[in-house]
């Protein structure tokens, strides 16, 4: 059981609540309402149709794939999905919103109560979904570009986000660091949205406030908008948490208020408080009509609904008999368990684990590379793996051939047989070794004879290494111990 | 063979099919009038050129298997039309020129009709007079201190004053129907849904519908079996059998159920329109038709309804008039600058008054009150049809309180101007299709309109009502051209 997180201040303990509004980008090739394409990095106002930019007498027509990307994720989310929500509008003026509205839902969502089940060092611990709804993402205004004009690029204008709101169930910085990271796999294993933080794809705003360890009642909350990193979420929350103590300790009052990040002075500052909230006067869209569907058309997204995390992780611990811990570890990116099943497929399953989770991850992080991008195919680590397996290499000689095999993904058996690194495992040639070890070495086998028992592996290193590590190194054992009695 | 001119659409449709006239010929009449015809201040914008060069490449390949062939046609300034200015009257379009066209008039030319121009109408159709468009109100050919009702003025005068051999309107609380029954022509709403909304500039989404004006039924149901389609561009738009309404038109109307709204005889209803009323009920009982008192409990809260549901649309319809990507722009320090100075400049009076409105009541704090309320009492006026049609097969109304009256006189007046509505506004909440038919005249010898109204989608059934009576009323107007430039 690792600590609870607690501020501490003049010898009081303060719990912190968080909950997260996520803004994951709906994996679509087109936006919510219009056809335009969705690709990120394209040139500015490349992907922009008339609607998207709001031309007089243009009309959203709903994406019947984005709906379905939506209700896959509340299924991912063990959500109630609803067969009837709203689309509204929410209005404000701003030079990258076109319509002068945001078409979002507010009071009937598509998606319901859930919930995400997090694997903290502690335990588990359930997380409760309060919602998600579908909504336009608004475009992009550059002020740095031109020196008195600010330039606005509408090709983000219109792409669906999915807003997933939790309830306030989050207690630390590293809760959120392990929740995003679930609520992305869950989504990545879907292919309902890419969790790309750098793109914007996954971005949230975060909900804080502070109170007294014990005490039932939350306390007043602040909002920190549009935080794009995991790394920022726990900072800013950090931050906002003590400055929420320091104030409480003063005696003061949190206001309600909506705060901002910034990344470079790591610190929260106000943007608006409640008083100045906009007014976005929500009402039905009457351009469309309430979003309706039967139990059947859910009924049959499920088919379509792939292992999710938590269930492959139980089938890796069931049927592999693999810890916890791994399997927690291989599940939780959808690629490292396609990498990881596509070893097994051919190869044990606990040297594949060992591989993946030790010299393979080893490796990307040195490198900086994602398990896509790995150097080494799960093919040819499956033969690796095989060659320790059948003992023809030692794990030992693994190594070696492993670090060859990063260089333009080579096959370990040609690796093997190329440099001659196959296990020497034939008792005669081993006996012949040994007995030239033995002889080189008389003054050591005196004293080991005398008592000197920990020489033992003296002899074994000697023997590997006049072997060139290829011995295999049981049966160097077997041999030397029976030499040396 | 009478003037082109004098011809109705159906008429001038089957001189064209029988080549006793030609594209070429009927445009240019309609232009020669239409350029003598601008004290009327009809047209915002006029394609006559091009006009005449699509009449001598349809008279040059002329497919009479269309059903407008190379008919000529100015509509309101409301329907987006690719390469043509489309201002919607206000100042804040006046530079606009879409590059895409709306279903409905993509519809009509399909049908080989061909645009003649833009017609005036009321600042984003908010208005029943003509009086607020950015480009100056529009007159009747009537008489010519009188405004010709709107929205869709321009419309109703240009089709009353033969410049148009008819015209589409479109119809948010009557702004088809009222103009109709000021000058003595044929207007009709269809069924929200019927036509489709995409590319017409939106004024209050829920209510909006576009629909024809023609001199006659007849006209009526040929011009609307043109536009009506299901367009998957527009969410709202309906997937139903479209009847062939021209074809299938008919004065057999026996045994039809009319209901009488007892809630529609409003206080200080003159005697004049009592009588209108009275006579429309004779002339269907002489059609074989069966009158039956009817009510309809909550017609009187559907005013104050509307005007709380259409600017509260409006409001955020007309949200993205902000100098920002299109239309009209005033400089200024900063975001909030421009928008305070475009939008101040850029819209007129009455559209500003009904985006405060709007705004108002989907404030915090208001929206329960209004615009929650309004939506429960629209359900309840539904409910009334709903009811109501379970018993009779139409409803007859008068289409206005009075005749039209004179520019100026309810300008100052917004309520007094918004009671004009009053007959047609619930026709809208409830997404009923509703026709205005010409029916008699009042002392002034102005004309005055019935409205007939129907179930969803039976437009069939009011067109063959309309089309029984106005074979009974007969109506004549003597138009004097007195506006006639040489």
């Amino acid at each position: 059981m690792t600590k609870d997180y607690l501020i501490e201040r003049n010898g009081k303990k303060y719990e912190v609540v968080i909950g997260l509004e996520v803004h994951a980008q709906v994996l679509s090739e087109s936006k919510l309402f219009s056809t335009s394409a969705t690709k990120f990095g394209s040139e500015p106002n490349t992907q922009v149709s008339l609607v998207d930019a709001a031309f007089p007498g243009m009309l959203p027509v709903i994406n019947e794939f984005c709906i379905k990307q939506a209700i896959k994720t509340g299924i991912g989310l063990n959500a109630k999905i609803n067969n009837k929500s709203i689309f509204d509008r929410k209005n404000y003026f701003y030079a990258d919103l076109p319509q002068g509205y945001q078409i979002s839902q507010y009071k009937d969502p598509i998606v319901g109560e859930g919930n995400v089940v997090l694997d903290l060092a502690s335990g588990s611990k359930t997380i409760g979904i309060e919602r998600l709804h579908l909504e336009q993402d608004a475009g992009k205004s550059i002020h740095d570009i031109d020196p008195k004009n600010t330039l606005v690029d509408l090709n983000r204008s219109g792409v669906a986000l999915m807003e997933i709101v939790s309830k306030p169930d989050l207690r630390s910085p590293e809760e959120v660091n392990v929740y995003i990271k679930k609520l992305r796999s869950i989504m990545r294993y879907l292919g309902t949205c890419d969790g790309n933080m750098q793109e914007g794809s996954l971005r949230a705003d975060v909900n804080v406030s502070v109170r007294k360890q014990g005490e039932d009642k939350y306390g007043t909350r602040c909002e920190i908008k549009n935080v794009n990193s995991i790394k920022f979420m726990q900072m800013a929350i950090e931050h906002e948490a003590n400055r929420q103590v320091d104030i409480l300790e003063e005696g003061g009052k949190i206001d309600q208020e909506t705060r901002l990040f910034d990344t470079k002075k790591n610190e929260t500052r106000s943007m608006r408080s409640k008083e100045d909230a906009h007014d976005y006067r929500y009402f039905p869209d009457p351009d469309l009509l309430p979003l309706q569907f039967n139990d059947e058309y859910v009924e049959n997204i499920k088919k379509e609904i792939p292992e999710l995390p938590d269930q492959k992780k139980s089938r890796f611990i069931e049927k592999f008999n693999l810890s916890p811990y791994e399997a927690n570890i291989l599940v939780s990116d959808l690629d490292i368990s396609k990498y990881f099943e596509a070893v097994i497929e051919n190869s044990d399953v606990k040297l594949s684990s060992n591989w993946i989770t030790g010299e393979l991850f080893a490796l990307l992080n040195e490198k900086n590379l994602e398990i896509i991008e790995s150097p080494i195919s799960a093919k040819n680590l499956s033969k690796l793996i095989n060659l320790i397996k059948d003992g023809t290499i030692s794990g030992k000689i693994a190594k070696t051939v492993f670090e060859m095999m990063a260089d333009g993904d080579k096959n370990p058996i040609e690796i093997v047989k190329e440099k001659g690194l196959k296990q020497q495992s034939d008792p005669k040639e081993l006996e012949k070794l040994i007995e030239k070890v033995i002889n080189d070495n008389q003054d050591k086998v005196k004293e080991y004879k005398s008592g000197k028992e920990k020489l033992f592996g003296f002899f074994v290193g000697q023997a590997m290494k006049v072997s060139g590590g290829k011995a295999n190194p049981q049966l160097i054992n077997e041999i030397l111990k029976k030499k040396l009695k | 063979m009478s003037n082109i001119i004098d011809l109705t659409l159906s008429e001038l449709v089957s001189n064209i099919k029988n080549k006793k006239i030609s594209s070429n010929e009927a445009t240019s009449e309609y232009i020669e009038r239409s350029k003598k015809s601008k004290n009327l201040n009809t047209y915002i914008e006029e394609t006559f050129e091009d006009a005449l060069k699509k009449a001598k490449e349809f008279d040059s390949k002329p497919d009479l298997n269309k059903k407008l062939p190379g008919i000529p046609m100015a509509i309101k300034d409301l329907f987006c039309t690719k390469n043509v200015k489309t201002t919607a009257s206000s100042k804040i379009l006046n530079n606009f020129i879409p590059t895409y066209e709306s279903t409905v008039t993509q519809n009509l030319w399909n049908d080989g009709a061909i645009l003649l121009g833009k017609l005036n109408c009321d600042e984003f159709a908010m208005g029943s007079s003509n009086e607020t468009s950015f480009f100056g109100n529009v007159i009747s050919p009537i008489d010519k201190d009188l405004v010709p009702g709107g929205s869709s003025g321009g419309s109703a005068s240009a089709l009353a004053a033969k410049l148009t051999p008819a015209t589409i309107g479109t119809d948010t609380g009557g702004s088809i129907r009222q103009p109709a029954s000021f000058t003595g022509t044929v207007g009709l709403k269809p069924t929200y849904g019927s036509c489709s909304r995409y590319g017409i500039v939106a004024f209050a989404s829920s209510l909006d519908q576009a629909g024809p004006m023609t001199r006659n039924v007849n006209d009526a149901a040929l011009l609307l079996e043109v536009m009506s389609s299901f367009d998957n561009k527009d969410s709202t738009s309906v997937d139903f059998k479209r009847p062939m309404y021209s074809k299938d038109l008919s004065k057999d109307i026996k045994g039809k159920k009319i209901g009488i709204p007892k809630e529609y005889r409003v206080d200080g209803m003159s005697e004049e329109i009592e009588k209108l009323w009275e006579d429309g009920k004779n002339y269907l009982k002489d059609c074989g038709a069966e009158i039956i008192d009817i009510s309809l409990p909550h017609t009187k809260f559907a005013l104050p309804t509307y005007y709380i549901v259409a600017p509260a649309e409006a409001s955020s319809n007309l949200a993205r008039y902000d100098g920002v990507k299109y239309g009209f722009r005033t400089q200024g320090n900063n975001l909030i600058d421009m928008y305070e100075k475009t939008r101040s400049a850029g819209f007129g009076d009455e559209v500003k008054r009904r985006i405060m409105i709007g705004t108002y009541v989907l404030s915090s704090g208001y929206y329960d009150a209004y615009y929650l309320k309004a939506q429960k009492v629209r359900r309840l006026i539904k409910n009334d049809f709903n009811n109501i049609f379970q018993k009779v097969d139409a409803i007859l109304t008068p289409s206005t309180p009075s005749s039209a009256f004179k520019i100026g006189d309810k300008s100052n007046d917004p309520v007094s101007m918004y009671l004009n509505d009053i007959f047609t506004v619930p026709v809208n909440l409830a997404g009923l299709p509703g026709i205005s038919i010409p029916a008699g005249l009042d002392k002034k010898g102005y004309p005055l309109g019935l409205q007939i109204i129907g179930k969803s989608f039976d437009e069939q059934n009011i067109l063959n009502i309309a089309y029984s009576m106005e074979d009974k009323i007969n109506f004549k107007f003597n138009l004097k051209e007195w506006w006639m430039n040489d």
